[in-house]
Parts: C-alpha cells; structure tokens; sequence
C-alpha cells in the first residue's frame, strides 16, 4: 500500500484538520466528536440540513458545507457512517429553531445511526426530518437486500434542497423537494480498479488488467458483475441504459447529466463518457439542460465513474442554478 | 451459583481482547462482501469499552453492560456500533440491578439482546447476517436451561457453541440484508463477519466463567 498518509489510524483525523485549515473562511471542525459546520451557523429561520457518512468520499461530504448547500457534515471512520454522538452536536450546532433536515444515503449504518441521533435531537425539542437517498439501479430494490444504495444522485440532493433552504423554504418543504430529486434521479457505476482502505492495506477486491466491475458502490464492495474490459463508448452505454429506462425517459425531457470521477480516474476520460451519455441522450430526444463533470463523491483512489441523471423540472433547475458557496461547489455568489 | 459483576467486567475484557486478536480476520471476512471495517471498528469499539469501564467502573453487571451499550453506540458507527449497542442495552434492561444473575435471567437476557437486533437491523433467519449466530445461541441457551439444572456455565457454553456453527451456517447463504446483499448471490461461499464477531463475543462470556 502507498498512500499519501502518517498513520492508517490518524487519516480522517489529519485529512478534516487540514480541510478545516483549508477552509476556515467557510466552515468550522469540531475535532471530538467530529463535526463541520457552516461557519456561519446557525442561519436565523433558516432550516439546517445536515448530512454524513464514512469518510472516502471527498469532497462529499465536508466540501458541501457552506452557503446555498449543507449547514453541517459528519465525517465517519473510513467507509463507516458516524455515530450519533457526532450527528447529535452537529445537527443542535445548525438548529436556528427552525428545524434540521438529515440527508441520509441508503446504507444499513448511516440509517441506523442517523435514525437514532433524530430520535434524540427530537427528544431535546429540535423539529426533524429525514430525506433518504437511493438512486443506485444497481441494486435491485426488493425484500431481499438492503434497498438501492445512495451514490451519486446525493450530491444533487444537497445541492437543490440546499438552495431550497437557503431561500427560505421551510422544513416540510426543504423535505419535500430532497425526496422529489430523489425520486427523479437515478445512477449507476463502473469500477476499473479497487481501491485500498487505508486501515485494511490490501485492496478491496482483485480486478485482473482486462476485468471491470459493473454496478459497483461507494465503498470498494464488488458490483454486481464482472465483465471484460471494454472502450469508453461501450461501457457509457452499459451504464447509462439502466439509468435511462429505470427512469423512464421519453422525448422531450430535460435532465442533468453528471458523470462522477470515483477518484482515480482523469477528468479527460470523464469527459469522454460525457461525449457518449450526451450523444445518447440527445438521440433519444432529451435535453440536456444541466451538466456537471468531475470527482464529487469518490470511492478513495478506485478508478472508474458513474453516471446520474436527474430528471428536472422549473423548480428543481432554479434551485441548481441558485448561488451555492461550498469548498467543493462555487458558482454565483 | 450465578454470574457477577466480575464475570461480566471479565467477559467484556476477554471481548475486547477477541477482537483484538481477530481484527485481521474479521477485516478478511468483510472484505469480500462488505467493506473492510468490521474488525477495525469492533478492535476500536472494544478498546473504548476497556478505557471506560476503567474511567467508571460499575456497580453491576447490568451497569457494565449499559455502559458497554453506550460505548458501542457512540464508537463503532457502521452498523455493527447500533446493532450491538442495542443488544448489550436490552440485555442490560433484562438484568436489571441484580448483582448476581441465574439461568433464567441469562437466558431472559440473551433473548432480549437477539430481539433488539432483530428490531433493529430487521434481519431475520437465513438473511446471513449476525441474527444466525444470535437465533440458535438464544434456542441452545434456552434447552440449556431447562435441561440442566440452572448451570448457568452449561447455559454459556452451549450458546458459544451454537453462535459457532451458526456463522458456519452463513456460508452457504445468500445475503438479504447488510451491505453483503448488494452482491446477491456473489455473498454465496463467504462467512458473515457480524456473524463471527457475535460468535467471539459469545465465547468470551464462556471463558469469563471459567
């Protein structure tokens, strides 16, 4: 293992004290428990939104916090969710009385652990909700597993019922719009390689030089098969087709299209996906109205990316346009 | 005679040193149908547990199994950390302030810990996960029992040895609930770490009573 790290034991601990350091105009770390919130929070009547999961997904989540997105993020152990004693000071540290909305992606820990901090910030007065995100048609969605996993249709989520909240809407309301872009936006991913965490030293899994991974998570898990290497073109098309007819896309809609870098993979070769998913598209009569390319919920240094498509309506572009001012995501304010 | 408050301060030692001792193996048994952190969080748990129940020491067994609770839930994250903070507060509750705990309170507590998972994790037999090491620990501990004569070491040592081949029984099955069930029936042929470590921890309240 080589990694740009002191001790496998001390990553999350030095990566979130350099993030604070980075960043100190935006936000303020909390170093035990671990927590970041806006630098400015609470926001008076403004409803804080809160997310969280293990760490290895940077910039998610931490880089979202700022203006027009997340008032608060909880970093976990690598790919472990946090615990409720971090959610619980960070979800009270953004409460203005307005309430606290947690943005929780489909994992058996982030909901268990997030669930359990609802229910005692509840207890201490604080007005709560919860928007689950699912997007992944990777997984099938069925009694028999754990339910579609959240991936990268999260970002979209905190991004638009960011801005939601930041004009002013209130609680049920920021909820409502979390769980429409949820039900809008589907993802789907491939891995070329595994990624390495740092506390277990080997990899993940084992991909020989010809070998992806099809369907893959967040976490280094394997995907849902394993299929010989194939170009660019080709592997756009595997994982879009699932996204597009899970979705129900028709002629004349319009969407936001991102492809995600998982972090290891150059942002050349993630446009070359986007080139094909566009051309895709547009011949099936969408529009691409909104777009979005780059590393913005990775899987450590895993090569490979996935693609999300949004289904936008007036409502939900307005709420992407709108000012966001985040470590991560900067545009109009 | 029963179980003490220094049964239990040793159990939750010999815990703690189980997970030390496997924490490679359980990061092996999770890499391949989960995310390499089972025994990384179960080590760092447990080693939270020794440090608080040295900061605090308890006045019961029921004490020592809240405060173990709390420590899990507050540490662990994944859900390992709620899963098995539940069950050590459910059956802390079923211990109550007893100093000195039966047969039929361990069985009773034993019972209340699986439950609490169940409700939980919502996990059930078969779905290849820790409730089939937990489910035949529960049914072993309870024909201990009754079959015994209130020998609350039989009572252990059968429910040790059930949790055992319990997660051997996982092998064969298809994941249905954890992050294993992503892979369908790629899970198939690997052992359910959550499985194992509840297997550890079991034979650790064997050794405990030695």
């Amino acid at each position: 293992m080589k990694k740009l790290i002191n001790d496998p034991r001390a990553v999350v601990d030095e990566s979130v004290e350099g993030f604070g350091l980075a960043h100190a105009d935006l936000v303020t770390v909390f170093a035990d428990p671990k927590y970041i919130v806006r630098r400015d929070a609470p926001v008076a009547g403004k409803v804080g939104l809160v997310s969280g999961g293990g760490s290895g997904h940077e910039p998610l989540h931490g880089g979202y916090v700022g203006k027009g997105m997340l008032d608060a993020a909880v970093p976990g152990a690598v790919f472990t969710s946090p615990t409720p004693d971090q959610i619980l000071p960070a979800t009270l540290a953004v409460n203005s009385g307005a309430g606290v909305v947690h943005i929780v992606k489909n994992y058996t820990g982030d909901v268990l652990n997030f669930e359990t901090a609802a229910e005692l910030a509840q207890a201490e007065g604080v007005e709560m909700r919860s928007v689950l995100v699912n997007d992944d048609v990777a997984v099938q969605d069925s009694l028999y597993t754990a339910g579609r996993r959240g991936v990268g249709g999260t970002v979209l989520v905190e991004k638009i019922a960011g801005a939601a909240a930041e004009r002013g809407d209130s609680l049920d309301a920021v909820a409502a719009i979390g769980d429409r872009v949820n039900q809008s936006v589907r993802s789907m991913g491939v891995a070329l390689t595994a990624c390495t965490v740092p506390h277990a030293g080997a990899p993940s899994f084992v991909l020989e030089e010809n070998e992806i991974e099809i369907g893959i998570g967040i976490h280094g898990e394997p995907g849902r098969h394993r299929i010989p290497m194939e170009n660019a073109d080709g592997i756009t098309d595997r994982l879009l087709e699932p996204v597009v007819s899970d979705l129900g896309l028709a002629a004349g809609d319009n969407v936001l299209l991102f492809v995600n870098g998982m972090g290891g993979t150059p942002q050349s070769e993630l446009y070359i996906i986007y080139r094909r998913a566009a051309q895709q598209l547009a011949e099936r009569g969408v529009t691409v109205a909104r777009s979005l390319v780059g590393n913005y919920i990775t899987s450590l240094e895993m090569q490979g990316c996935s693609i999300t498509v949004l289904r936008l309506d007036d409502e939900m572009t307005a709420l992407w346009d709108a000012p966001v001012h985040t470590p991560a995501l900067r545009w109009g304010a | 005679m029963g179980l003490d408050l220094n049964w239990a301060l040793q159990w939750l030692a010999l815990s703690a040193r189980a997970m030390a001792d496997h924490r490679e193996e359980l990061i092996e048994l999770d890499r391949p149908i989960g995310d390499s952190d089972h025994g990384e969080n179960m080590d760092r748990g447990f080693k939270a547990v020794t440090a608080k129940l040295a900061e605090t020491p308890p006045e019961t067994p029921g004490a020592a199994l809240k405060l173990t609770a709390m420590t899990l839930r507050s540490k662990v994250g994944g859900a390992a950390g709620p899963l098995y903070g539940t069950a050590f507060l459910r059956a802390a509750t079923a211990l109550g302030d007893h100093a000195e705990i039966d047969a039929a309170t361990l069985v009773a507590a034993l019972q209340a810990a699986r439950d609490g998972i169940v409700a939980r994790g919502k996990a059930g037999p078969g779905d290849k996960t820790m409730v089939d090491a937990w489910t035949p620990a529960v049914d072993a501990a309870t024909a201990a029992a009754a079959a015994s004569d209130g020998d609350v070491r039989k009572v252990l040592d059968a429910a040790a040895e059930a949790a055992e081949a319990g997660a051997v029984s996982t092998d064969p099955m298809e994941a249905r609930k954890g992050r294993a069930s992503y892979l369908g029936e790629r899970s198939i042929g690997h052992r359910d770490p959550g499985a194992v470590s509840t297997a550890l921890i079991l034979r650790a309240a064997v050794g405990a009573a030695a």
